[in-house]
């Protein structure tokens, strides 16, 4: 009978260090995917140094590797992107929280927004290429520009659509955040709804909104295939926002597997490095900033 | 006299804002009804038993199917949900188990933050740990990015769902003598089925459509593979393949595989809804 | 005189800094209902989770002092072996969602991994049951999940499981506190029953209730225990004047 429990109270102590364990991993996880792209990139940085940042061209055959214009071509993209759908996001926020709150019309835009969440990357740039591509390239003649089609625009207007729903459901939490009496003493005083949301709402939620954007913005520049079947492979620096670039992530998936020269590979790999800090920068501000506003 | 005006340019206002509100939200439909009006249109075409029941032929050869994209595109979801469910569940039972430690809090976030991770990044990361070992591209590298993928979603499932669990429970089973282990095992798992169930669910659904994480790892491959150590090919790789050639016949399959695709994504994503309301226990 | 069950000797609790329970002595003695009663706060459910090893679960809780169970020290023994033979009842009934009522009552036994064949099992759910005057409400549908009765009837299902046990002792924690009265009637018809075979420790915060079916009562206050003795003489003569005033209405 003790045997039993003593079994008992062993398998206790084994299953709690099991547990303990497994939460390890994530951190176990992270470290070491650091750790192995920093190792990874080590060549590239050693070989080239400051030239990935101050140089401007990118040709593998040449061994000149620059990564600059990814860095610019990443940041355009992105912000693009935001500009784009930020609007939209905060609108569909605004009309879930506020206006069709517990409506029934809400739930189709939620549908909407989960269908589109849902939508495969590759998808939205098979999509783009067929449909989107064309549609700009008229838009592009008509404005009397080179009609590429494909470009920097082209992969915004994707991403834009595809941050939608993610920036829209961050934005929808914090503004139910917002404590229903507040609203309701601006209500008791006068107030119309549009003065509610910009005097109480607004003001209430405004950092959660921007942590929302923020972690958007992280989603937008490390998407990747939509991007790359737009965006036109075009290895220099943007000229402007309809020109042909590269973001980082899509050099990494146009260019990995046809790396031939471990330098090369290596400088891949250092474009990974620098998506992974950002991503755990951008990531960890946006959850702390979120985070503050639930405790608050 | 001159409140009263103010009032009514007031109201207004509120109107035109409340107006621009709906206009603006209801204008997301337009993409969703034309990449969905795209896509069905254009893929219901091709489909058909064929399409799902053979493989690919080569350029110039009519005909020719998927089936070995979807093998593979099962393959993998069946080798990342292996290696990433038993962790993410026992990960996220320890994070709510102790969800007043600093230290749970801290990986609690640390979850968050990994999921932000760009999946691209995941694809290198098991390519140099598992291809350029072996020197081979591999579904089971594939498979070890997506399960990476996978873990936070699973983690974060579990975590919130055994949250909910009042503690009345937990304390039935230790007035019986239960002992911890049993009791989650037992008692507190079988409860969050449920929730764990759909968190699974949907970051399977979403995994089944990545592709940037595949490219330099499960690579794909014209054949029919089963063997988790050679190059296999997924529904997202193969569309990516059909859609930057020049061929129209081959983006005429692209759209078809779109709506495979989408369709199974929408399969878990609406069995994970059904999962969770179906097997949601009252307490 | 009675057996004596259960002895408690100076028992202190704590949550964290928070004295719960203050230098409590008291015996119980077996197939008896002892009645723990005071106002809410006063320890009296701490002081039965002491009895069962639940209090010290609680983050930053411990206890001093002695329990014994005949003569063993509960306080030093293993837990586990000790709450499968002291069952307890909680305030809300809560049984296992997942389970069938006929799973529920056993489960005792099947989560611990304890095995045993089936007619076995079927004899201690149907005695279980009987004693606690469900068997006939529930008989047909054994295999349904327990979720589906009625709060009192699930009440008693929880009273079940803790049974099927055969503990020497349960603890109940307000259990009636949840019930209408017609339930709450039943239950306390079923305690009378129940001490035939078990000894019951029954924390409620309803004098009429301790009044009605204790042989034995403690009143609680603060953290004592001011006063305890047999129910008769507790509610129509009480030593204590504190006590005297709680019955009258006076606090709590």
């Amino acid at each position: 009978m003790s045997n039993t429990y003593l079994k008992e109270r062993r398998s206790e102590s084994v299953f709690k260090a099991l547990l303990l364990l497994s939460s390890f991993i994530i951190i176990i996880l992270l470290f070491s995917i650091t750790l192995t792209l920093i190792i990874e990139s080590y060549p590239s940085i050693k070989h080239n140094g400051l030239s990935l940042l101050t140089g401007d061209i990118w040709d593998p055959v040449s061994e000149k590797y620059s990564i600059l214009p990814f860095i610019v071509g990443t940041f355009l993209t992105s912000i693009l992107a935001l500009i784009i759908s930020t609007p939209f996001s905060l609108a569909a926020s605004l009309y879930l929280g506020e206006y069709a709150e517990g409506k029934r019309s809400s739930r189709l835009i939620k549908a909407v927004l989960d269908l589109l969440a849902g939508i495969p990357s590759i998808i939205y740039g098979f999509w783009g290429l067929m449909v989107l591509v064309p549609v700009v390239r008229k838009f592009e003649e008509l404005i009397g520009i080179p009609p590429l089609g494909i470009g920097i625009f082209t992969a915004s207007l994707i991403l834009s659509i595809m941050i939608i729903p993610y920036t829209t459901s961050i934005a929808r939490e914090v503004i139910k955040l917002v404590p229903q009496d507040i609203k309701e003493a601006a209500y008791s005083l006068g107030a119309t709804r549009f003065e509610v949301i910009r005097d109480i709402i607004i003001p209430y939620a405004k950092s959660g909104i921007f942590a929302g954007i923020l972690l958007s913005f992280g989603r937008a520049f490390g998407e990747t295939m939509a991007v790359t079947m737009v965006i036109g492979n075009a290895n220099y620096i943007p000229k402007s926002i309809f020109a042909p670039a590269n973001t980082m992530a899509s050099v990494i998936a146009n260019e990995f597997a046809e790396a031939t020269s471990d330098l090369y590979i290596s400088t891949l790999i250092s474009l990974g490095l620098v998506l992974l800090i950002m991503s755990l920068i951008v990531n960890s501000i946006g959850r702390f900033v979120i985070m503050k506003l639930y405790v608050k | 006299m001159n409140e009263y005006i103010s009032s009514k340019k007031r109201e207004r206002i509120d109107k035109i804002f409340k107006f621009s509100i709906y206009i603006i939200t209801f204008t997301i439909l337009i993409p969703l009804f034309l990449i969905f009006g795209f896509i069905i249109t254009n893929g219901i075409k091709n489909i058909s038993i064929e399409f799902l029941i053979k493989n690919p032929v080569p350029v110039g050869e009519t005909g020719g199917g998927i089936l070995n994209a979807l093998i593979g595109t099962f393959i993998l979801i069946i080798l990342s949900s292996v290696l990433a469910i038993p962790f993410g569940i026992t990960a996220g039972i320890y994070l709510s188990e102790n969800s007043n430690k600093k230290y749970a809090q801290y990986i609690s976030t640390f979850v968050d933050v990994f999921q932000g991770i760009p999946s691209i990044v995941l694809g290198i990361i098991a390519y140099v740990w598992i291809v350029l070992p072996v020197k081979k591209f591999s579904a089971l590298s594939g498979a070890v990015a997506l399960s990476i993928m996978m873990l936070p979603t699973i983690i974060k499932a579990t975590e919130e769902t055994l949250k909910m669990i009042p503690y009345s429970l937990k304390e039935a089973a230790y007035s019986l003598g239960v002992p911890y282990h049993r009791t989650i095992l037992k008692v507190i798992l079988p409860a969050a089925f449920s929730g764990i169930l759909s968190g699974t669910l949907v970051s399977i659904g979403r995994i089944s459509g990545e592709t940037a994480p595949l490219l330099f790892t499960a690579f794909g491959s014209n054949l029919l593979e089963w063997n988790i150590f050679k190059p296999m090919n997924s529904l997202p790789l193969l569309i990516f393949n059909y859609a930057k050639s020049p061929y129209p016949e081959w983006h005429e399959l692209a759209w078809s595989a779109s709506l495979v695709l989408i369709t199974i994504v929408f399969l878990f994503n609406l069995l994970a809804s059904i999962g969770e309301k179906k097997w949601k226990i009252k307490f | 005189m009675e057996d004596q069950i259960l002895t408690i000797r100076n028992l202190n609790a704590y949550f964290g800094d928070f004295h719960a329970v203050k230098n409590v002595n008291m015996t119980v003695y077996k197939n008896t209902i002892t009645a723990i009663m005071g106002p809410s706060g006063c320890g009296k459910t701490t002081l039965i989770r002491c009895i069962n090893r639940l209090h010290e679960l609680t983050e930053g809780a411990y206890t001093t002092g002695e329990i014994y169970l005949k003569n063993n020290n509960i306080l030093s023994m293993n837990p586990i072996i000790i709450r499968r033979q002291i069952g307890m009842v909680f305030q809300k009934p809560n049984p296992f969602p997942t389970m069938s009522i006929y799973d529920n009552v056993i489960a005792g036994y099947k989560i611990n991994g304890i095995k045993m064949d089936k007619t076995e099992m079927d004899t201690i759910v149907e005695n279980a049951l009987k004693k606690a005057a469900l068997w006939d409400e529930v008989k047909d549908k054994l295999k349904q999940k327990g979720a589906f009765l009625s709060g009192g009837q699930q009440q008693r299902l929880c009273i079940a499981r803790a049974i099927a046990m055969k503990p020497e002792i349960i603890l109940l924690d307000e259990p009636t506190s949840a019930l209408d009265p017609k339930s709450t009637l039943k239950i306390e018809e079923l305690l009378e029953e129940l001490k035939k075979d078990i000894t019951i420790l029954i924390v409620t915060h309803n004098i009429a209730q301790a009044a009605r079916i204790s042989d034995y009562t403690a009143f609680m206050y603060l953290g004592e225990l001011i006063e305890y003795d047999k129910s008769d003489k507790m509610f129509t003569n009480p030593s204590n004047p504190k006590t005297n005033e709680y019955l009258k209405g006076c606090f709590g």
